[in-house]
């Protein structure tokens, strides 16, 4: 059997034969009738989804806060500490060299 | 010609405006009249009548609930079938468990068909009801992305841009299931000629 040209008649077949686009009796109807009856979206639903979305982006951004500190850094806190006293304290070790 | 197109755009865009304006009354004529386009639509990808009606519904209820999305960039029966082909694919991928896997229940002119195909395949007439439903066969057997690559490039005809555009892919992505597509039906092929002929 020639695979490629049972293929080629099989589409060729749903090529000439389009589905129906037959709508049924008051189709429109049913739609219209079903659009009115589903539920309106309610204001106070949208924004309790919005705040809880809020809620849950600041718990999040909390928890990285209070984690970040925490890590361990390469920088040596102890001699930078030391360089902030020493440049603060600079004008009053010379203040007491004047004396 | 165009003037018509013009009068015809303007018309579905005072009805979507008097829809959004809030007067959902004017949904009515939008969907008398593109109602046949999708069913045609919905008909390639489901079988039955129930799954049909349920899918246009869908489609109807989806294009009413998101018309403030609604542009006017393209013409609406743009935005409606670009719709209603991803509800199809959505329904193809949900029903996607109760895909047909064997060939060894066809009917007799189904079988009649394939037989004369294999005697003098050029006698073998394409606008038989049997072709059709054969090839209904196939497409069932298919994943849901083949099914639907195949059905907009290889029986509608459609160019790979608006492929992408209708279904939300790249071009390079339609191009990829296009091929895959292809191997996928020449394996369900195979299986025909094994299961009936080997």
């Amino acid at each position: 059997m020639n695979l490629t040209e049972l293929q080629n008649k099989l589409l060729a077949a749903a090529r000439r034969n389009p589905p129906d686009s037959q709508v049924p009796y008051a189709f429109e109807k049913r739609i219209m009738a079903r659009l009115a009856a589903a539920p309106k979206p309610s204001e106070w639903l949208a924004w309790t989804r919005a705040l809880w979305f809020g809620a849950a982006a600041c718990v999040a951004v909390a928890v990285l806060a209070s984690v970040w500190p925490v890590q361990p850094t390469d920088d040596d806190d102890d001699s930078f500490s030391a360089g902030v006293e020493q440049n603060i304290l600079a004008s009053v070790d010379d203040f007491d060299n004047v004396w | 010609m165009i003037q018509e197109s013009v009068c015809m755009e303007q018309s579905d865009a005072d009805l979507i405006a008097a829809v959004l304006r809030g007067d959902p009354a004017s949904f009515e004529p939008l969907v008398v009249k593109y109602s046949p386009r999708v069913f045609a639509t919905a008909r390639r990808y489901a079988r039955r009548e129930s799954e049909v009606e349920d899918i246009v519904q869908e489609v109807w209820s989806k294009a009413f609930q998101k018309l403030s999305g609604y542009r006017g960039e393209a013409p609406f029966e743009h935005w409606l079938m670009r719709m209603a082909v991803r509800t199809c694919y959505d329904f193809l991928r949900e029903h996607q468990r109760s895909r047909e896997s064997s060939f060894t229940d066809l009917t007799d002119p189904e079988h009649d068909w394939l037989e004369q195909f294999v005697r003098a395949p050029a006698e073998a007439r394409e606008d038989a009801d049997a072709a059709r439903k054969l090839v209904e066969r196939l497409l069932a057997m298919l994943s849901p992305s083949a099914r639907l690559v195949i059905t907009l490039l290889e029986i509608e005809d459609r160019p790979v841009k608006e492929i992408a555009a209708l279904t939300g892919w790249s071009a390079a992505l339609v191009k990829v299931r296009a091929f895959r597509a292809r191997a996928e039906l020449r394996k369900c092929l195979r299986r025909i000629a094994k299961e009936k002929y080997l």
